[in-house]
């Protein structure tokens, strides 16, 4: 590795600062009567409760996935996690305009916009803290077209029907260790529904933000597109810098009916730990989309810089005929990141489609593993699949892998993977500084052209924003 | 189940064993008691059931009740009757059978048995030496029966001019027996082997067990060309493994065929343990009926500046199930690595299945590394493409199957061998006229 890249300064993750604001927390640990606690403080109705100790339940019979993803850390202790922890001045309901000052401020100090009249405002935001949403904006103009988008609580509480028909209906309660944990846990996440033939206007949005120390944050999204509709849906997400790991185990659910469309996109900026790996949120996440209907489409974009570890395979499972999937995400392991990240194709329809394209960076002593699966089944006739993942390293001390599995039981499908591994030419950098770039710069036009494919899949803000971040990352990662 | 193979141990001949290979084959007895069989809860096996292989009380073949003639073994032995040949029926060693006259001086090509007992000096430095923890439960249980096998070994310096036939035979009546073959290659710096490993089964019913290893050591400068055909019974256990070791500026080529079996797995790990060194690996695969067809490659890309090449085909009919794992690891060091791996499945039936998984971990940033895998039917334009010049459909799939075929089968690098595979893959296509 170049000098260069070498003498480039770490600059501080920017998100790490912490909110001074009350709290209404639960006491550490995890037993039914904690469950019971968390939907008796957001009032859930008998059947949320039931299905809650039911994931408990099943979830004391599963074991921690250990064995084999790419990743190590030390046990966590599930004893010891906070699940449940709220701002004080969160009143349920709340309107935007009585939010709290100190909120409001955090979330303008992370560029969020929760106020309407704002410029940028094109963009529907659900605000998530800790484990409640403490706001969502532009919900009546929505609710103009019978778009539903609140946070899961209200959702549950005013669309109890559409709650209980798809909850759980993608990601089942014993789907796995971290989204088990999640089913019994969940405090509160984002619920969107459009109805038939709706094309949304505007970006739905999500941001996360996790602030007091020692909890987990546990939250489910569950998007559902109705004949004919089409959505798009963003994420983002940050956390202060702290010493401990915290827990992230969130689950998401889409459903994409007849002829509908869902384009999800994320942008993973967890707090990652410090260079020596202290700290970091563990970013165990299941996400899921079932395209249930004929020509139906559910798209993935994710761009994860963040988190100490991620472990996340947003899957699509293509059940109507001519339903396509896709997938496109670029990750970053720098400093001590890892990152096992991928995604699985169901194909059970015929002529379903689906298209991945993994761009995976590894830098520092980071670890950067793609993970995918591509599985067609026997009746899913001319089902066809391209895969592409591609590694950049960057020094030797980093690793990139990659694990393709590829089950194919249909002779009339075509499946093709293909997989390399690169890294920035001393004369690509020399070629642009002799263009009068710096080396800098060099670097950063280099990154994103490897990472292009992507970047455009993503929504105008956040493909400025990832190209930004990417920059940020991978700033002092010598080699 | 597996305390019958402790039995099995401990009735073992000791005679003419030399002290020092007691406790490789302890080790190895002890290493498989603690592993047991794989299930597909390993990784490694996950997608290989092995199904009624491990509950069957094999038991050590014997001779066979009718003797095998040269006339059986016609059809599995490659190019010219005075190429030097080792045959094995039923796990021993047949002298009457093998030719090993006119060797070049100093080059040995004879039973491990043997060779243990008038060379042990040589046999020992590398006996059991590279197979590391990488090793499968089968390579273990092998270990423990260290017995009989082929051992060859060419000096520095020396050069084979023909082939040499490594033939094990399993006989017709071998039903429930079980041969745990153990071969040993050394080609030592400057010299040069090409060698033949062909399984074969004489009975079309014989569920036998064959589980083999064949270790193999380079010197520095040293060429092998290591082609290994499977043909056992389909109704046999074949289990496989080749650990192949290489030093500096070493050139290894490797083709593998399977086609026969059960179930077969064969496992061919390849460790570049010093800078500038090479290896090629070809395999084809395939499989009808009930078989299931299982390919493990690994490839240690250890040190800097070494090439790696490798492409696995496999045709599948019936219900036939295929495997494919290519591992490529790129260590830190492995600086200017240039490794290359490509795996192509064509599925002729609705019944038949393929996992794949090509793997990929590296370490060092400088290095050029890429797979590719792709599964399918035959391409609909081509097939068009011969129709429309009036061949007929079933004919045009059977030239266009045998073409995916051939583009692997052209790299086998010794003349009389490609002919004569290509013969035998032409006849289990069914395509026996020339095209």
């Amino acid at each position: 590795m170049s000098s260069s890249v070498e003498s480039l300064v770490n600059r501080e993750y920017k998100h790490g600062f912490v909110t001074d604001i009350e709290s209404d927390s639960v006491p550490p640990g995890l037993n039914e009567d904690v469950i019971r606690l968390i939907s008796e403080k957001k009032g859930e109705p008998e059947w949320l409760l039931e299905w809650r100790l039911r994931a408990y339940k099943a979830w004391l019979k599963m074991e921690e996935p250990h064995a084999w993803a790419n990743i190590t850390y030390p046990p966590i202790d599930y004893q010891d996690i906070v699940y449940y922890s709220a701002p004080k001045t969160v009143k349920p309901l709340g309107s935007l305009d009585e939010l709290d000052p100190k909120l409001r401020e955090t979330y303008d100090k992370l560029g969020i916009p929760l106020n309407e009249q704002k410029l940028l405002a094109g963009v529907a935001v659900d605000a998530i803290f800790d484990s409640v949403s403490v706001g969502t904006s532009y919900k009546e103009h929505l609710g103009e077209l019978g778009i539903i988008f609140c946070s899961f609580s209200e959702a549950v509480r005013e669309h109890p029907a559409l709650v209980q028909k798809y909850l759980g209906s993608v990601v089942p309660i014993s789907d796995n260790f971290y989204a088990s944990l999640n089913s019994a846990v969940f405090t509160d996440g984002s619920f969107v529904y459009v109805p038939k033939g709706v094309h949304c206007p505007m970006d739905l949005s999500t941001y996360f933000r996790i602030n007091q120390a020692g909890t987990g944050q546990f939250e489910r999204t569950l998007i559902v597109a109705d004949e004919g509709a089409t959505v798009s849906y963003l994420e983002g997400c940050t956390a202060p810098a702290r010493d401990e790991n915290q827990l992230h185990a969130a689950v998401v659910e889409l459903v994409a009916l007849e002829g509908a469309t869902i384009k999800y996109s994320t942008v993973q900026n967890w707090y990652a730990g410090d260079e020596e790996g202290v700290g970091g949120i563990y970013n165990f996440v299941t996400k899921r989309g079932k395209c249930a209907g004929a020509r139906s489409k559910i798209s993935w974009t994710q761009v994860e810089t963040g988190s100490a570890i991620t472990w996340k395979y947003p899957s699509v499972i293509l059940q109507g005929d001519d339903s396509v999937g896709e997938f496109y995400s670029v990750a970053v392991a720098n400093g001590r990141q890892q990152a096992d990240t991928g995604t699985k194709m169901i194909h059970l329809g015929r002529r379903t489609r689906s298209t991945i394209i993994s761009k995976g960076i590894s830098a520092g002593r980071g670890n950067n593993s793609y993970r995918g699966q591509v599985k067609v089944m026997p009746k899913a006739e001319r089902a066809w699949n391209y895969t592409q993942c591609d590694s950049m390293l960057i020094g030797n001390r980093c690793g990139a892998h990659t694990f393709p599995y590829i089950d194919v039981q249909n002779r009339s499908s075509a499946v093709e993977h293909e997989a390399s591994t690169t890294k920035i030419g001393e004369d690509q950098i020399f070629y642009l500084k002799q263009r009068g770039l710096n080396t800098e710069n060099a670097i950063s036009m280099i990154v994103n052209g490897f990472c292009k494919e992507v970047f455009k899949e993503l929504p105008m803000e956040f493909a400025v924003e990832a190209q930004k971040l990417l920059g940020v990352s991978l700033e002092g990662s010598v080699g | 189940m597996i305390d019958q193979y402790r039995a099995v141990f401990d009735a073992l001949p000791t005679d003419g064993v030399p002290e020092w290979l007691r406790p490789v084959r302890q080790t190895g007895l002890d290493r498989f008691m603690a592993a047991g069989f794989p299930t597909s809860r390993d990784e490694e096996w996950r997608f290989t059931p092995l199904g009624d292989m491990t509950r069957t009380p094999f038991a050590p073949a014997g001779p066979p009740r009718a003797p095998v003639s040269q006339a059986d073994l016609e059809p599995y032995r490659f190019g010219h009757p005075e190429w030097p040949a080792l045959v094995f029926v039923n796990g021993a060693f047949a002298p009457e059978l093998s030719q090993t006259a006119d060797l070049p001086e100093g080059v040995m090509a004879t039973s491990l048995a043997r060779a243990l007992m008038t060379d042990p000096e040589l046999v020992e430095p590398h006996l059991g030496k590279h197979l590391g923890a990488d090793a499968t439960p089968f390579a273990a249980l092998n270990t423990a029966f260290i017995r009989d096998g082929a051992y060859v070994r060419v000096p520095a310096g020396r050069t084979l001019a023909s082939p040499i036939n490594l033939v094990f035979v399993t006989s017709a009546d071998a039903d429930g027996a079980m041969t745990h073959p153990r071969n040993l290659i050394v080609v030592e710096d400057g010299a040069r082997l090409s060698l033949v490993e062909s399984y074969v089964g004489l009975g079309e019913s014989a569920a036998s067990f064959t589980n083999t290893v064949t270790e193999v050591t380079l010197g520095q400068q040293s060429w092998l060309e290591h082609t290994r055909i499977q043909r056992e019974s389909e109704a046999a256990y074949h289990i496989g493994f080749s650990h192949v070791h290489q030093v500096r500026e070493s050139h290894y080529r490797s083709f593998s065929m399977s086609m026969g079996g059960r179930v077969s797995r064969h496992n061919l790990h390849t460790r570049l343990d010093a800078p500038n060194t090479e290896a090629l690996l070809y395999g084809l695969s395939i499989g009808h009926g009930e078989q299931l067809v299982d390919n493990h490659t690994t490839i240690y890309h250890d040190k800097p500046n070494c090439r790696s090449w490798e492409v696995y085909k496999a045709i599948l009919d019936d219900h036939s199930r295929g495997v494919f794992n290519g591992k490529v690891f790129v260590t830190p060091e492995a600086q200017q690595t240039d490794a290359k791996q490509t795996n192509r499945t064509l599925l002729l039936s609705d019944t038949a299945r393929v996992d794949t998984k090509p793997q990929l971990e590296i370490f060092a940033d400088d290095v050029k590394c890429t797979h590719g895998a792709t599964v399918g039917y035959l391409d609909d334009l081509p097939h068009f493409y011969l129709r429309s010049r009036g061949i007929e459909p079933e004919r045009a799939t059977q030239i266009l199957t045998y073409a995916f075929a051939a583009e692997v089968m052209d790299e086998v690098a010794v003349d009389p061998v490609r002919h004569e595979l290509d013969q035998v893959v032409r006849t289990r296509l069914g395509i026996m006229d020339r095209i």
